[in-house]
């Protein structure tokens, strides 16, 4: 399955993603044959499978849930490129 | 002094024939000879090695063969107050506040930390092309790819710039560079080794594992690699053995499954050196039997479509605002989001996130996530009806020598080839090695891949230790 300028366009907003109109030109025809490409799953008769997300098998692996000192959030704090206000991230306007 | 493995390194420590320091500027020496024509490393961590080293002469004790060693990590595992990039522009300045579990299990050994590694970048490549710091180069021929995306490890543990280093393999990121640069490449079972602290590419295909000059070496480095931890609820709780109980000579009983489907589409050097390699474990005693992997065909397509899926689930969290780059133009904040990603990922990173968006969008995600998770279920089936009639599969690792850089850099298709008979494994999250295994008439290395059912490294080692030692292809180092 091919897909267009405009598929390309939209999923680069969806995924956040500025793009250049040669780019969006390149990805269009590089995705399109990706995608073509993965077409030939189709010939896999998948009837009655369950599809999986892991593959070792382990179930419901759970931890307390409880509070934890973290002790390097000053080393954290220290490695975003925004400013920082009372020991918090400052981010711009949203609108 | 360079040609040491980890064994031999620790005998000449133990019997103090060399220190720790020794050893370790003798390393550094060679990267300097070398950096330059191969583009190994991104951070060359010199202070820190020789602290390490020192460290480790003065409590002198060798007792754990990683100490005092030195090594080299992929630069996509996280080392407390030294840069870690993921070769990529975006983590460019990223110094992480803490360490990852397989750097605190092998610093807890003693190891020496000589540098981290240069890699495709987020590890989504198959030659190191992708890296923002450069390609790195073939130590059997300058103008070609090492491999990828742990091309730098490869590098160390085949032109000697360290006595072994860690990797990753998602999808052959390990056994393909080992292949193309002539070194020991084990990825391996999928939650063996604790991924705390990697920067992750697919969450459900990644590993961890060692590249080294022997099959005994990475037996070493598995011993503290591998087991359970509290950080990692992916690890499961199987205690791990003693790696080194399974280097055996004799193949006796030893029953290797050959796939016909992976010997399609091959070059035909390479077919005709596996085959030679089958002879040997043959000799060795192993019994040789058919089997039949009919969806090996299907790998490329499944793999990209699960890895790419998770791969742009993981890039959403470079965001311009945490951590890593962030634009200079931006006016309200999806601005930063925008243009930061735009500004600070690849082409292949691009990719991942394009296809993974796709794929998982509304409309699409029966047709494409869907549908590929379905594939595997039956792929990991298909592989443990093989493992009841064979205790390893021998097939090649790479569909082809190295190639030359900038060859496949602008067909990602063809690129995705390079990991044709490598991604099974990572699908099904299957232990492999890639071990030296001949060379093709133009002097390149060819690579012989073994694979093991789930947690049934001892097995990929016993093979992999019985032909290296009937073997000398290991031995040959590149002309540099």
């Amino acid at each position: 399955m091919s897909i267009n300028r405009e598929e390309v366009k939209h999923i680069a907003k969806l995924a956040r993603l500025n793009m250049s109109e040669e780019e969006i030109d390149k990805f269009t025809g590089q995705l399109s044959g990706i995608l073509e490409h993965a077409e030939m799953l189709k010939e896999v008769d998948t009837d009655n499978v369950e599809p999986i997300a892991q593959v070792t098998g382990l179930q419901s692996v759970s931890f307390k849930d409880e509070e934890k000192e973290c002790d390097y959030t000053d080393e954290l704090l220290k490695e975003t490129p925004q400013e920082i206000q009372d020991h918090m991230i400052k981010v711009k306007n949203v609108f | 002094m360079i040609e040491h493995t980890i064994a031999s390194a620790n005998k000449g420590l133990k019997e103090k024939q060399f220190s720790s320091v020794e050893l370790t500027q003798a390393y550094l020496d060679r990267i300097d000879a070398t950096e330059e024509k191969l583009n190994t490393f991104i951070t060359i961590t010199k202070e820190e090695a020789l602290k390490q080293a020192k460290e480790a002469d003065e409590k002198g004790d060798f007792s754990n063969p990683l100490a005092g060693i030195p090594m080299a990590l992929k630069d996509i595992i996280c080392t407390k107050g030294i840069k870690t990039t993921a070769a990529s522009k975006i983590l460019e300045n990223y110094t992480p506040p803490y360490d990852a579990e397989v750097y605190t299990r092998l610093k807890k050994a003693g190891s020496v930390l000589i540098g981290k590694a240069n890699t495709d970048q987020f590890a989504m490549g198959s030659s190191t092309e992708t890296s923002h710091f450069g390609v790195t180069k073939n130590p059997w021929d300058l103008e070609r790819v090492v491999g990828g995306s742990s091309g730098g490890p490869a590098a160390v543990a085949a032109a000697d710039l360290a006595c072994y280093s860690i990797g990753t393999d998602t999808g052959g990121s390990i056994r393909q560079p080992a292949s193309l640069s002539s070194c020991v490449g084990f990825k391996v079972t999928y939650g063996r080794v604790p991924r705390y602290g990697v920067i992750s590419y697919a969450s459900s295909f990644d590993t961890i594992g060692p590249l080294t000059k022997t099959v005994e070496d990475a037996a070493l480095v598995l011993n503290t690699i591998c087991g359970h931890s509290n950080h990692d609820s992916t690890t499961p709780n199987i205690l791990a053995p003693d790696y080194t109980n399974f280097l055996l000579e004799s193949l006796k009983g030893i029953k290797v499954g050959v796939p016909k489907e992976y010997f399609e589409d091959v070059e035909q050097e390479t077919v005709d050196t596996v085959i030679k390699g089958i002879e040997t474990l043959k000799s060795l005693g192993a019994e040789i039997i058919e089997v039949n992997l009919p969806l090996t065909k299907y790998a490329i397509p499944t793999y990209y479509i699960l890895a790419k899926s998770e791969g742009s689930t993981n890039m959403a969290r470079y965001d311009g605002i945490k951590y890593g780059h962030t634009t200079d133009d931006a006016k309200e904040l999806l601005d930063i989001y925008m243009k930061s990603r735009d500004e600070g990922f690849g082409d292949e990173v691009k990719r991942t996130i394009m296809i993974g968006t796709y794929a998982l969008s509304s409309g699409y995600y029966d047709a494409y996530y869907l549908k590929a998770a379905k594939v595997r279920a039956l792929m990991k089936r298909e592989f443990e009806e093989a493992f009841e009639k064979c205790d390893v599969l021998v097939t090649p690792t790479s569909p082809f020598t190295a190639f030359k850089v900038g060859e496949k850099t602008d067909d990602p298709l063809a690129m995705y080839a390079a990991d044709t008979l490598t991604v099974p494994a990572g699908i099904c999250g299957l232990p492999g090695v890639s071990i030296p295994a001949g060379f093709d008439s133009k002097g390149l290395p060819i690579g012989l891949q073994l694979m093991a059912n789930q947690f049934e490294e001892g097995k990929v080692l016993h093979v992999a230790h019985a032909f290296e030692q009937a073997t000398e292809f290991h031995k040959k180092k590149p002309p540099l």
